[in-house]
């Protein structure tokens, strides 16, 4: 069969949608470079919301990408299904678009912050973790600005409860999220987001570890099975 | 021309390292009694007609949409 196709949406600012295609295409999709001007899916299987600071981040983080073009079939396409990864300023972009819950909030110490990050996976169940196993510890990058996720204490209460956090930090909060929370999905499983960056931790040669190629081979193998 | 002011702020329950960090400077300059600081944005929509019932309505509604995230922020519109 063909080669799964896996969209990777450019905004303006976007900073990793190469790393992310590349990833993608480690992972052994095809990935298609979609733009945020376009109201264009083309028909892919898959997308990745990079990480950058879309269209400045003037007003908040992911504020003023939610209402670029691309995101009108793009909430749409989630909503029906399609698998979604939204890294750092992605997962920002699919809170603001109310695709996930919560919001996310300047780090709590007001530094960027950028290191290597101890990660424990809390649900390896979603469209994105499914080759990892609940509990395994991985190291790949954080690095970001807004990273402090939030939400109301009873919104936060039903993500522990029905096992909606993905991943949470270990070691160190880089960022003062509550619950040490790195990444949440949705409801159905295919929305995920993500603070730290997998995408730069694919290659020994320029990431710390390999350990985050799983979030790309886990779509690559759901879609291939599908 | 008129021109209606919208206030956006962080709901309470919501930490603000920026107003902490600006709250800690002040005893330091000599200002005591303020026990807390709370950062926010003020923004200012110049209109082309009237502040007029329809037009603060819209205001309203370009708040709630764009300027302010309900999720962690409440926010005010008034008339200047």
């Amino acid at each position: 069969m063909d080669a799964a196709r896996v969209g990777v949406i450019t905004f303006p600012g976007s900073l990793d949608d190469r790393d992310a295609a590349r990833a993608v295409r480690l992972a052994g999709a095809e990935p298609v470079a979609l733009w945020h001007a376009d109201h264009d899916l083309q028909g892919v299987d898959a997308v990745v919301l990079p990480g950058g600071f879309s269209y400045g981040d003037y007003l908040r983080a992911g504020a003023i990408s939610r209402f670029a073009p691309i995101m009108t079939e793009l909430v749409a396409a989630a909503g029906d299904g399609l698998p979604v990864l939204g890294i750092c300023n992605g997962f920002q972009v699919l809170c603001e678009s109310h695709l996930l819950p919560g919001a996310l909030l300047p780090n709590a110490g007001l530094h960027f912050v950028c290191r290597d990050q101890r990660l424990r996976v809390e649900n390896a169940e979603t469209s994105w973790t499914s080759e990892y196993r609940e509990g395994q510890e991985l190291v790949i990058p954080v690095k970001n600005r807004d990273g402090r996720f939030t939400a109301d204490p009873s919104t936060i209460n039903e993500l522990e409860e029905s096992g909606r956090i993905v991943a949470r930090y270990l070691d160190v909060n880089p960022n003062g999220s509550i619950n040490d929370i790195a990444g949440i999905r949705n409801e159905a499983g295919n929305v995920v987001g993500l603070m730290p960056h997998p995408e730069h931790a694919v290659e020994s040669l320029t990431g710390p570890s390999t350990d985050g190629l799983g979030f790309f081979t886990s779509i690559v193998k759901k879609l291939v099975d599908a | 021309m008129a021109r209606v002011v919208v206030d956006v702020m962080l709901k309470p329950e919501i930490l603000d390292p920026q107003g902490q960090a600006i709250a800690r400077k002040l005893p330091q300059m000599g200002f005591d009694g303020v026990v807390g600081v709370r950062q926010g944005k003020r923004f200012e929509l110049e209109l082309d007609g009237p502040a007029d019932e329809a037009a603060l309505e819209q205001a309203n509604k370009i708040a709630e949409t764009l300027l302010a995230n309900p999720v962690i922020e409440s926010y005010e519109v008034r008339v200047l």
